[in-house]
């Protein structure tokens, strides 16, 4: 892995068009901004992580269709 | 085309059918090709995404607008823009359904919907950045 040292207000370049810079840094917190082209998704890594984990479970039922198609959800009433 | 599907055998499937997920979805990222299966049956609560590319992989879906009263998607441009969305409309939303073992504990992903572009047949799932929905939204009667 790279390691860069970089101080408030500075940045890095990925490629050509990805820049982060650190806007703040409050003891173990740092505040990050990124600009980078608009189809470049960016996430938390542990939010992406646990999507990951969600859908390789939801791929791996082992509940059939016929059983799936007789469940019954809970309808919400309406609470107003 | 023929297809071969993890719980249905084989069908056969209109091209005008095939969904393109240019990106995948997390965690299968190969997986460019799907279809839905058993959408639009009477009552169907539950559907299926379905793999073209691999017969094994199927997701259960389900219309987050259902079990949700208050669902509401909330995305960056950024997010929906290899979708090509010209009118909201277009979209069909679903979200992917876990159904574990014991399935009262059965949840949808209400966090990451799948949107696809009826238009064009191009699909994504997508991640709100904001708290509203949870990733394990619990479904089922006590």
């Amino acid at each position: 892995m790279l390691v860069l040292s970089r101080k408030k207000g500075q940045s890095i370049m990925i490629g050509h068009d990805i820049e982060i810079t650190i806007i703040d840094v409050q003891g173990e917190q740092i505040r990050l901004g990124i600009n980078a082209p608009r189809d470049v998704t960016i996430h938390r890594k542990e939010v992406f992580e646990e999507i990951i984990q969600e859908n390789k479970q939801a791929a791996s039922t082992a509940i059939s269709p016929d059983i799936i198609r007789t469940m019954r959800i809970e309808k919400k009433e309406d609470e107003s | 085309m023929q297809l071969q599907t993890k719980h249905f055998g084989e069908i056969t499937v209109n091209e005008n059918d095939i969904l393109y997920f240019p990106s995948g979805l997390p965690g299968f990222e190969n997986v460019k090709k799907y279809t839905l299966l058993g959408r639009g049956e009477t009552d169907a609560l539950f559907f299926w995404l379905q793999s073209i590319d691999d017969p094994n992989l199927a997701f259960v879906v389900t219309d987050p607008f259902v079990i949700h009263p208050e669902y509401f998607v909330e995305v960056d441009d950024s997010e929906t823009e290899e979708l090509q969305i010209k009118d909201t409309e277009d979209v069909l939303t679903l979200a992917i359904v876990t159904v574990p073992q014991n399935i009262k504990l059965t949840s949808a992903n209400l966090k990451a919907p799948v949107l696809i572009n009826l238009q064009n047949n191009r699909g994504k799932q997508i991640i709100m950045k904001n708290e509203t929905f949870p990733v394990k939204y619990y479904i089922m009667k006590e």
